[in-house]
Order: C-alpha cells, then sequence, then structure tokens
C-alpha cells in the first residue's frame, strides 16, 4: 500500500507545470479566441515535443506506453491554465481506445502513431456528451453508433459550430454516415469500450476541474491582497477568507478520490465506475465552489469579460457537465451503494466498488 | 503508487480481526462519563495492553508493535468494525504520547509513556481557561518556579474526562512577565495532587464528560516539565498537529458511522419521504471514504518522510462537518422517534444515533473551532493577509 505517486511523476508533473504556465497565460487563451478555430498549431508542437500524445501511446506504435495514473496530474495542470487545447481529449480520452483496438485494425495503429508524433488529432464522441469537442481540428473522429465505434476522417462528415458559454470550448454537432468500412467495433466490445471510454472522459474533466479550482482560489487569494476597502486589503476580512478556506477544503478532498478513480482506471478498468463517478462528483463541486466564491470576491469586477477569472469559471461550468454531469454520475453511485448487496466498510476502501 | 494491501498487511488485518473477535467485550460498556463505565474502560485498555494493542505505532519497548501508519489505518478499521469500546485514554495515547516521544526525556517517557500505555494511567488536557478558548495565547493559569518546583495557581476547563482520570497535561504561564504565547510551558500535573479541585461539567447528555480544574498553591516537580521552560506554545502547536491531524480521529470512525447510516437508510427506505436524504446518505458515505483515501495518502507520505502542516485543519474541518452531516440524516430517517432517549420502550434503534448526534455537535468546537480552522487556512495555507 502506497498511495503517492512517484518521484519521476511528480518531477514530470512539474515540468510540465512550468512549461504550460509559461506557453498559456490569460493573454495567450484570449488571443486564441480572436482566432478562426481557436486553436494553436505551435502550441500543439511544443506539447508533442515534451511527449505529452505519446504518453498513454503503447510502445509498439512508437508511445511510452503509460497508463491514466501517469498522465492524471498533468490534466491537472491543464485545468490549472485553462488549457484551451484537447491535450486531455486526445491524449487520454481517445488514445486507449485506439490502443484497444490496434492489433487486430491497421488504421487503429496507423492512427496512433500520428497521435505520438502530432500528425493527428483525434476527436471523441459519446451519447453522455450533447456534442462533440474540438472536431474541427480533428483530423479522424471516434463515432459511436448504439453498440458500434466508427472511425471517420473529418471530409467523411459535416460539423455544425454550436457556440459555448466558453469562448475556448468548440463545440460541434457531427453529422455521418456509417458503414461496415467504417465500423472499428460493435457488440459486447463496443459496448465495453464506450463505458471505458465514458471513465477516461470523465476522469479527464475531474482532473481539469480540480486544477480549475485551485487556480480560481490562486487568482482570488491575489486579487483580495491587492484590492483595498476601508482602508485595508479586503482579503483581511474573515468572511473572505472563510469563503476561500471552503473552496480549499473541497478541492482538497477532491484529490484523494481523483487519483483512486486514476490508479482503478489504470488497474482494474471494469471496477472503476464508482472512483470515477466520485471523482466527477466532487471535483465538479470543489470547481463549482470555487468559481462561485471566487466571483463573490472579486466584486462586480468579477462580473466583467476584462477581469481574467471567467475564463476559468466558465471552463469549470462546461467542465463539470462534460463527460456526465452530477446526475449522472450520482445515479451511478446511488445505484451501486444503496442495493441491498452491496458490501460496504472500511476494509474495502481498495476493493471492487462499483 | 500500489494501492493493494501487501500479504503482510492481510495477515495483519487478520490477525487484528482475530484477536478483537475473542477479546471485545460482547455487552457495550456503561458510557465513560460514568464512574463505573470508567473504571469498564480502564479495564478495556488494559487488556488491549496485555495483548500489545494498545497503541501499534509506538516502539515494542513501549508496549507497542513499531507499526507504520498504514498498518495504523487497518488496526483502526478493524477496531470500529468490531465495535470495541471507543477509547477512554485517547488524550494520553493519540495527543500526549506522540508528543512525548518528540519531545520528551528518556527519563520521561520511561516514566509516563509505559503507565499511559499499559492503562493504569488515564490522561487529561488542560490547556482551555475561562479566557482563553479559542485564544489560547490568553492563558493565565501561572506556574511560578520555586527551586526543584513549580507552583501553580489558576483554573482549566473543558477538560475532557478529567473527572475520573489520573493526571492533567497543562499549558501554564511559567514567566509572570511574558504575553501571548512566549514564556508559557508543557507541564503535568497529577489530578490528586494536594491544593488541586476538580469540579464536574455535565455535557449536553447530562454526563460529567469534562471539569473545571483549580489549582492552589499546587506544588510539581521541574521534571514534569515537557521540553524546555518557555517552550509550551510551541509543543502545544504540535500537539495540536496531531490532534486536528491524524491520530485523534482516524477514518475508520466516520466509515463505520456511514455504513451503519447506509444500512438505517436500507431498512427505513420504503418510509422515508424526505428526498433529499438519499443524497446525503450517499454523499456521507462518498466523503467518508475521500477521508480514508486522503488519510491513506498522508499516512504514504509520512511513512517516505515528509510532513503535516496548517493541512491539518482541512481535515478538521472536513471530519467534524461529515460527522455533523451523518448524524443529522440520520435524525431525518428516523423521524419522530429521533428525540427519544434510548431507555425510551418506544426508542427501538434510535439511541446509538441520538448519543452520536448530541456529540457530533461539539466536533467543530472541540480541538480548536472551525472557524480557527478557516482562518488558518486562509492565512497559512493559502497566504491570505492577516492585517
Ligand atoms: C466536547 C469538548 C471537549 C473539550 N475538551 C477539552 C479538553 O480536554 N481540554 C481543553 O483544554 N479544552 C477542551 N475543550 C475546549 C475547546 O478547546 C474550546 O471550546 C475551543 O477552543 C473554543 O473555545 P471556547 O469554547 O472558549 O469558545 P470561544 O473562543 O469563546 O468561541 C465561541 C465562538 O466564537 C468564534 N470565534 C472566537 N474567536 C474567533 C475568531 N478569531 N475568528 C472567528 N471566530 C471566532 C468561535 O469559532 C466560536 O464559534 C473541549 C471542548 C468541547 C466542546
Amino acid at each position: 500500500m502506497d498511495f503517492t505517486f512517484t518521484e519521476d511523476q511528480l518531477l514530470f508533473r512539474d515540468s510540465v507545470k512550468d512549461f504550460l504556465q509559461g506557453e498559456v497565460t490569460a493573454e495567450t487563451v484570449r488571443n486564441l479566441w480572436d482566432t478562426e478555430s481557436g486553436r494553436s498549431d505551435a502550441l500543439w508542437q511544443q506539447m508533442v515535443e515534451l511527449g505529452l500524445t505519446a504518453m498513454l501511446v503503447p510502445e509498439a506504435y512508437g508511445g511510452l506506453g503509460m497508463n491514466e495514473l501517469d498522465f492524471v496530474l498533468l490534466a491537472v495542470e491543464s485545468g490549472r491554465v485553462a488549457l484551451p487545447e484537447p491535450l486531455v481529449e486526445t491524449a487520454m480520452v481517445a488514445t486507449p481506445l485506439l490502443a484497444s483496438l490496434a492489433q487486430k485494425d491497421p488504421r487503429c495503429a496507423s492512427l496512433l502513431e500520428k497521435i505520438a508524433t502530432g500528425e493527428a488529432r483525434v476527436a471523441v464522441q459519446h451519447s453522455v456528451n450533447a456534442l462533440v469537442a474540438d472536431a474541427h481540428i480533428a483530423d479522424w473522429l471516434l463515432l459511436p453508433q448504439g453498440d458500434q465505434i466508427h472511425l471517420l476522417a473529418r471530409d467523411q462528415v459535416s460539423l455544425i459550430a454550436q457556440d459555448s458559454v466558453d469562448p475556448s470550448r468548440k463545440l460541434f454537432d457531427v453529422e455521418w454516415q456509417g458503414s461496415d468500412e467504417t465500423c472499428l467495433a460493435r457488440g459486447a466490445e463496443g459496448v465495453a469500450l464506450l463505458a471505458a471510454t465514458l471513465n477516461r472522459g470523465a476522469l479527464g474533466a475531474a482532473a481539469q476541474l480540480v486544477g480549475l479550482a485551485e487556480a480560481m482560489v490562486q487568482i482570488s487569494v491575489q486579487y483580495t491582497t491587492d484590492r483595498q476597502q476601508f482602508g485595508k486589503a479586503i482579503g483581511t476580512n474573515q468572511a473572505l477568507k472563510h469563503h476561500m478556506a471552503d473552496c480549499a477544503v473541497k478541492s482538497e478532498f477532491a484529490k484523494a478520490p481523483l487519483y483512486r478513480a486514476a490508479y482503478t482506471l489504470a488497474t482494474r478498468p471494469e471496477h472503476a465506475d464508482f472512483a470515477v463517478s466520485h471523482a466527477k462528483v466532487v471535483a465538479g463541486e470543489a470547481a463549482l465552489l470555487a468559481a462561485k466564491n471566487s466571483i463573490q470576491s472579486h466584486g462586480a469586477m468579477g462580473y466583467t469579460w476584462e477581469c481574467d477569472l471567467h475564463i476559468w469559471m466558465k471552463r469549470a461550468w462546461a467542465l463539470d457537465k462534460f463527460w456526465g454531469h452530477a446526475g449522472f454520475h450520482k445515479n451511478r453511485l446511488h445505484h451501486w451503494l444503496l442495493k441491498p448487496t452491496a458490501k460496504i466498510g472500511a476494509d474495502k476502501t481498495f476493493g471492487e466498488q462499483g | 503508487m500500489d494501492l493493494n494491501y501487501t500479504p503482510e498487511q492481510l495477515a495483519f488485518r487478520q490477525e487484528v480481526r482475530q484477536w478483537l473477535a475473542e477479546h471485545v467485550p460482547a455487552e457495550p460498556l456503561k458510557s465513560f462519563d460514568t464512574a463505573e463505565g470508567f473504571e469498564q474502560h480502564r479495564q478495556w485498555e488494559k487488556t488491549l495492553a496485555e495483548g500489545n494493542w494498545g497503541m501499534v505505532t509506538w516502539p515494542k519497548e513501549y508496549g507497542g508493535r513499531g507499526c507504520n501508519l498504514i498498518e495504523w489505518l487497518i488496526f483502526e478499521e478493524e477496531y470500529y468494525r468490531a465495535k470495541a469500546p471507543l477509547r477512554v485514554n485517547q488524550n494520553g495515547i493519540f495527543l500526549l504520547g506522540p508528543t512525548l516521544m518528540e519531545y520528551g526525556t528518556d527519563e520521561q517517557k520511561q516514566r509516563f509513556i509505559t503507565k499511559m500505555a499499559s492503562g493504569e494511567e488515564m490522561w487529561a488536557q488542560g490547556w482551555s481557561e475561562p479566557g482563553a478558548g479559542s485564544d489560547m495565547a490568553a492563558i493565565r493559569s501561572k506556574a511560578i518556579r520555586d527551586g526543584d518546583e513549580y507552583v501553580i495557581n489558576g483554573q482549566k476547563v473543558w477538560s475532557t474526562r478529567a473527572v475520573f482520570a489520573d493526571w492533567v497535561f497543562c499549558i501554564f504561564r511559567t514567566d509572570p512577565e511574558s504575553e501571548r504565547h512566549h514564556g508559557l510551558s508543557f507541564i503535568f500535573v497529577p489530578l490528586d495532587a494536594p491544593g488541586v479541585t476538580v469540579r464536574p461539567i455535565p455535557q449536553l447528555d447530562g454526563l460529567p464528560g469534562f471539569a473545571e480544574i483549580f489549582f492552589d498553591d499546587v506544588r510539581v516537580p521541574v521534571q514534569n516539565r515537557l521540553g524546555d521552560e518557555g517552550q509550551g506554545w510551541h509543543i502545544a502547536m504540535a500537539t495540536a498537529g496531531f490532534e486536528r491531524g491524524l491520530m485523534l480521529r482516524s477514518p475508520a470512525r466516520f466509515q463505520q458511522t456511514a455504513k451503519r447510516l447506509v444500512e438505517l437508510y436500507r431498512d427505513h427506505q420504503n418510509d422515508i419521504l424526505d428526498l433529499s436524504i438519499e443524497d446525503a446518505v450517499v454523499k456521507s458515505f462518498l466523503d467518508a471514504e475521500a477521508y480514508a483515501l486522503s488519510t491513506y495518502q498522508t499516512a504514504s507520505r509520512l511513512i517516505k518522510g515528509g510532513k503535516i502542516g496548517a493541512e491539518a485543519s482541512l481535515n478538521k474541518i472536513f471530519w467534524s462537518e461529515l460527522d455533523q452531516k451523518m448524524h443529522e440524516t440520520a435524525m431525518g430517517i428516523l423521524g419522530a422517534r429521533a428525540e427519544l432517549l434510548p431507555h425510551s420502550a418506544a426508542a427501538g434503534d434510535v439511541g446509538n444515533w441520538l448519543d452520536g448526534f448530541l456529540f457530533a455537535q461539539s466536533g467543530p468546537i472541540y480541538a480548536g473551532t472551525n472557524e480557527i480552522q478557516r482562518n488558518i487556512i486562509a492565512e497559512r495555507l493559502l497566504g491570505m493577509p492577516r492585517k
């Protein structure tokens, strides 16, 4: 029993954190809002060079053969800077799905190689989400239909853009026609792969939500230290201190569930539903509270487009509902926990729940 | 990261489970806030000590087993699972014990830890005073040096289990000219020393769970001082860290309550009208689990040489508010019967929940109020401005 990350995992997290903090500032994010695609190829290439897109690609296809546990801290950092690029979706959600199919399907194998080298990006649709994120810059799309999973190139589908409250989010309705040729998996295999995809998507969103929550608190602490009223920093007022402390408590107790979810997905994916839903629910709560208490701590300034806070708030509001909103995940938890046969107890915390 | 128990840890769990199955009293003990119940609990401490189960993390020489913190968590899980008696000496073993190991002289460790572990000597904590609650640095009770002794005068209050305990560990002002957190020292006083008067204070349940202690020219040898003169505040903060952080409230306690709550919910599923209760039950279970996960993380970090600091305040808020929430939810499930005292004929299974509900109200107050913890988090962890 050892509930810590390795030195290597922490060191890599630190270097990715430094990179992201340096390259992805509020200004970067705002500049991207004014571009056609909202995305930066240059930034993507830098992430490719750091090996980020290759992390979960198996070694056989030119990747690093790592898992969700290796990636989860990087997803937290992506959230901390409100990264607009679909790094988490490509590297941690789409890639393992392709990897599951690569042995029997050469298209998936070659796509994995291209993801590792930065030549291809992949978007994923799932019935739990209304829309597909970043379909416009994806070279390929993974599209479910019932128990089937199809792979189509972007020029085989038509996209209808839908605007999100978060100007960084690029969402699309995808219209497409599958065929036997485009079908990668079906039946029980398709269902299982889609279930695993959902869990990775929810883990990725949960991780980003934790990063977003911590970032908002940091921004608000700075603001309340600088801003003066009644001749002193507003942050000296206990009401604001307690707003921030409440956020810190929520974030802190979202982290261990998040790490357990990553571990469970990496080691026992078929038993990960409970851990993942737990993580998604509490990470969403932490981020929503951080958004609410942060805007309150900023006063009217927080209600403006000019103040950077909304970059993080809006991402939090969006990701809380992405890959399963609280209702979806709570239903899974309730269903499992309240059935009379559920075996519960402190000795089963690390057992096969869900 | 490896979230599997080792074969040794699994074997350890079995060993604990078996020993507890053989030794936990079949009949629940009387409340340790009664004279009879206190002695029953003292007896239980002796039983634990005889099996070397009193404090598994302590070195073997002090009656422990030299277990690491993960093994301690396993022990606690089994302990609550077996519904073993609450630890009457928790102020001693969970708070003073670790502090003694860190700051005590060899003689003090020999003298005090062994008897604490064996259940022979029960400890109370004497920090709060009528004028020094949240503001502990306002302590006024004095211990003035006179040769090889201190002469103590003053008053402590809210001292848990001091009514029946043998010793109290206190913070006194040893430098009468000093102010605030300077000039304080950490001193042990036997509760039967001449000049000590203990006045029981009934708690919400009517039992004298804590006491006021009056000191009237009480003399103790300087060897009863822990650490240096004037180091009292510093040592007290370390003890408070144990109190809020890890030892005092192990996650197993809350997981056991959460499990009982889920079972209570299942039993009453068809007569619950309040729709929010189901969500509160599930949320309670998840929060108890989150607290356990977080504690396993902290334990793993500490084993590798990490330290626990101001984040202890995060824990204290989380477990105390969780405990309140769980008991509120149970009362909601029990509905109209929730108010009945356990001995009422119509009470059924409400008794435990009601007791727990009452005690849960004190969680956000003792061990430093949750408002004070929020101040600590904001200022020390997040760096918000003090003035
Ligand atoms: C069950 C129980 C057992 C206890 N056992 C012991 C024991 O064994 N030994 C011991 O020494 N003490 C013990 N205590 C005392 C405990 O440590 C104190 O109650 C606690 O420190 C608060 O002090 P107080 O009761 O004087 O409340 P006060 O300090 O008067 O506080 C009253 C209210 O004001 C708030 N408040 C005070 N100052 C501030 C501030 N700066 N900012 C915001 N809010 C503030 C508090 O949060 C609280 O809500 C026990 C208490 C309880 C309830």
